[in-house]
């Protein structure tokens, strides 16, 4: 018995460890893995046995998504990643170092010097808590961890979550075998381990466990009617809300649906009750949220939720007539009175609201998400981020893989058999799928949606097929198999008429699913390990012998600023280091990742493209002691300043119009060597960042200051720096400090 | 032509009517409930007007708690009406116990956001 049990349990595991095809191959042979353990005479049920393979694939699935996030632990080790999560990562900290209510009311003087920023009503703080209370569970069950280890690891648990959650949702909107599918195509899709590897402790990776959490429990609530199941999925947008800004997207997805399924003639009691209860329950929850507060009832965006409130409740009560009146003439007139009332009164509301400026119009980022080249023309501050630019083709390949091609499949077959809960899947796949077109971030956003419908492509194809095969060689062996029913059996017949080589061609197409599917899984691995593990604060590199090298020159910069600066010395630099600087440097900055204030970033873009002794002036009334550059010339690392100049310009140019973009290109070109404009050749930026390079031979054969970034050996290798010194440059010069020079005493 | 539309609006309201006086006693308590709810809504909006709306949370808290009620005592009403056949596997007691649940998790939130 025992020898059975686990010949059982090598049959799965040995399936599943390519996660993809297995969960496929458990739903397609589930019946036929289950006969032959009958034969065996192994005393389950099949219902009972189809449980335990379920479980078990789940289970597998379940650690699948958490280890597979883990490369970057492996290969560096256990930090925090990128910009941002080292501020929620310093917010955290403080959370359990000094407690809830010390958290909410933070002050914090240590970035946007003089403003300052009150932290508590500007974040959302669902990440923050979430890894708190982890961490609180651990420490109460005597786990001495570190809150480092928590939060790093955040991202990876909720990822598990997700796919549980996808499971379940994939459950209820085809069958069992579709969540299967679902949770091993959404464990190991590289869309969203982009965001969700250990170490990325970011509002995403938790935030899409909560968006796809409200979407289920949203069409659960739908299909049942129930207003339990509307109340969970209140709580889930609640989550969702504090957890990070794309709950709009939510907010604006539901009652869009609403509208179709009205527009559709699909409106049903169940639609009513689910919608009432979580439009009002979760707008009122996510109000207790600071950041939050009254947008639901004031601004533009949320304004499409609330139309859909009041038109419900004009839809109900038609209804309502409708069924009171016998009379159908009587009901027309009805209908168009109330009709005409209920849209002029709705106009009205929405005129004067916004003319009155009591209903806030559309904010930037929403246009620049309905209108991709918004940003672009408007708001520089946006555009210049690397992850809102419009997505390339090869990124939507890279992140979806054959997904892409099972899509539309998934499409097909959702409109094949159309209810409520497919058309719930289909609006948030084509929507979020336009979305991931206008910014590359919001891939994320797609991920779930397309792991679905292609999980219904998939599970809908391989069960056909996989049918077609049985009924083939059910046949063949004998007619005495009493699990043969008749309708099985007429279909085979029909089949056996229609087309003679169709048992073939379907173990060919199953043969080529299964091949496709593995395909994924090495794809998703080779992407996971190469592309997405990177903490991108360590840069590793090929060595000229192949080796790997490693540039640690970040963490060695803001180490020297924690150790040798005075404790409230303020650094000037761009904004993208602005977090780090204060987590990790733990010194005040000027400008930082939450770029809310427009006009002192573009004080710092205007310091950092002008001449040095116009820049000292505007250091000193800033209060500069130190300004950070990242150089990446020495090791040619591409992301650094030089390449980042021209946003500062741009940014600096939009608000201090003496900064014009044209000063430093030369016929519209962006050049360091000598062909380069006068203006670049000698502005803060450049002579930071190539001070005493001149001196120094980057690479063998080449002429002394040549940059290795740009290809180009440089134009201006005498530089002198009057009002600044060089305090510090890191091993590999990707960093270089510099201290601003008290006034002279005399002259 | 007035006439007539008015004489078409007299014939509705008498058809409504006496189609309304067939529902059961239970369902007519509830009608009554959500009148009430809605009807203080709309005297806090009117008070809102008047006054103003300076402490926001509290108005906003006012209206919703009264909205909030409505509505759920029309999804109670929905769920426990004997002509739905949608909830006809939904049993009575499960109905109430849902809107319960739901107008204490409503009322809570509300307390918390009055102050």
């Amino acid at each position: 018995m025992a020898g059975k049990a686990e010949s059982l349990n090598g049959t799965v595991k040995s399936g599943s460890n390519q996660s993809g095809p297995a969960a496929m191959q458990a739903s397609a042979f589930k019946a036929d893995l289950s006969n032959m353990i009958s034969l065996k005479s192994f005393k389950l049920k099949t219902k009972q046995q189809e449980l335990l393979i379920r479980v078990s694939i789940l289970l597998l699935v379940y650690v699948l998504a958490f280890i597979t996030r883990l490369f970057s632990v492996l290969r560096y080790e256990s930090m925090i990643h990128e910009f941002d999560p080292y501020f929620n990562y310093r917010t955290t900290l403080f959370l359990t170092e000094k407690g809830f209510y010390e958290f909410w009311n933070w002050f914090d003087s240590e970035s946007w010097y003089p403003l300052g920023r009150i932290i508590g009503g500007t974040l959302y703080p669902g990440l923050m808590v979430t890894a708190a209370l982890i961490y609180w569970l651990m420490r109460f069950l005597r786990f001495a961890v570190h809150i480092r280890e928590v939060c790093v690891l955040t991202a990876p648990f909720f990822a598990s979550n997700t796919t549980l959650v996808a499971y379940f949702f994939g459950k209820e909107i085809w069958d069992s075998g579709a969540g299967l599918v679902a949770a091993a195509l959404i464990a190991i899709c590289p869309g969203y381990i982009s965001r969700s590897v250990a170490g990325s402790y970011d509002n995403e990776g938790v935030a899409i466990f909560a968006l796809l959490l409200t979407f289920y429990l949203f069409v659960k609530a739908v299909n049942t009617g129930s207003l339990a199941w509307s109340l969970a999925s209140a709580f889930g947008y609640f989550y969702m809300v504090s957890a990070w800004g794309g709950y709009v997207f939510i907010i604006n997805l539901i009652p869009l649906y609403v509208l179709v399924l009205l527009i559709t003639g699909r409106y049903s009691m169940r639609l009513y009750v689910a919608y009432n209860c979580m439009y009002i329950l979760g707008m009122l929850l996510a109000m207790q949220i600071r950041f939050v507060g009254f947008q639901h009832v004031q601004s533009g965006e949320h304004m499409a939720a609330m139309g859909v409130f009041f038109l419900i409740q004009v839809f109900y009560f038609l209804d309502w007539v409708r069924h009171a009146l016998a009379d159908a003439k009587l009901f027309e007139a009805f209908l168009r009175i109330t009709v005409t009332t209920a849209v002029s009164f709705g106009a009205i509301a929405l005129g004067v609201g916004t003319a009155s400026g009591y209903i806030s119009p559309w904010t930037g980022r929403f246009y620049s998400l309905l209108d991709p080249t918004y940003a672009k023309d408007h708001i520089p501050i946006i555009a210049s981020v690397s992850e809102h630019q419009p997505t390339a083709w090869s990124s939507f390949m890279f992140d979806f893989h054959i997904l892409l091609f099972f899509f539309p499949a998934g499409l097909y077959f959702c409109f094949k058999r159309l209810s409520d809960a497919t058309i719930f899947i289909v609006m948030y796949g084509l929507t979020s799928m336009y979305f991931a077109g206008v910014m590359v971030r919001l891939i994320l956003v797609a991920t779930p949606a397309v792991c679905l419908i292609s999980a219904i492509a998939v599970s809908a194809t391989v069960k056909n097929l996989a049918q077609l095969v049985r009924a083939k060689s059910k046949a063949v062996q004998s007619g005495s198999s009493k699990g043969t029913s008749t309708a099985k059996g007429s279909s085979k017949g029909l089949v056996d008429q229609s087309q003679p080589f169709q048992r073939n061609g379907a173990i060919v197409l199953l043969l080529g699913a299964f091949y496709l599917l593995s395909r994924y899984a090495t794809h998703c691995t080779w992407v996971t390990s190469e592309a997405y593990s990177s903490p991108s604060i360590v840069l590793a590199a090929r060595g000229a012998h192949g080796n790997r090298v490693i540039f640690d020159d970040y963490r060695e910069a803001y180490y020297w600023l924690r150790q040798n600066t005075p404790p409230d010395a303020k650094v000037m630099s761009w904004w993208d280091y602005g977090y780090q600087i204060t987590a990790m440097g733990n010194r005040t900055v000027i400008v930082d990742n939450n770029t809310w204030n427009n006009t002192h970033i573009a004080t710092v873009g205007r310091a950092m493209s002008s001449y040095e002794d116009e820049a000292y002036e505007i250091m000193r009334s800033l209060d500069v002691d130190y300004v950070l550059v990242v150089f990446g010339g020495v090791t040619g690392y591409s992301s650094d300043d030089i390449n980042k100049f021209l946003w500062m310009v741009r940014i600096g140019g939009g608000v201090f119009p003496v900064i014009k973009e044209p000063d430093y290109l030369v016929n519209g070109e962006y050049r360091v060597d000598k062909g380069a404009a006068p203006k670049m050749l000698n502005c803060l930026m450049y002579k930071l960042c190539y001070y005493r390079f001149g001196e120094l031979t980057t690479e063998y054969g080449k002429p002394p200051g040549y940059d290795r970034a740009r290809g180009v050996e440089i134009g201006n290798k005498d530089v002198k720096l009057e009002y600044l010194e060089e305090a510090f440059t890191t091993q590999n010069w990707i960093v270089r400090i510099y201290k601003v020079k008290p006034p002279k005493n005399r002259w | 032509m007035a006439k007539s539309t008015s004489k078409d609006a007299q014939d509705l309201l008498r058809a409504l009517w006496s189609a309304y006086s067939a529902t059961p006693t239970n369902l007519k308590i509830i009608d009554l409930y959500v009148i009430f709810a809605v009807f203080t809504a709309l005297i806090q909006v009117v008070y809102m007007a008047l006054v103003g709306s300076f402490p926001f949370n509290s108005f906003l808290s006012g209206v919703l708690s009264c909205v909030g009620t409505a509505v759920l005592a029309v999804c109670l009403r929905i769920q426990v009406n004997k002509e739905n056949k949608e909830f006809k596997d939904l049993a009575p007691e499960r109905a109430f116990a849902d809107f319960v649940l739901c107008n204490l998790v409503l009322h809570l939130v509300i307390m918390n956001f009055l102050g």
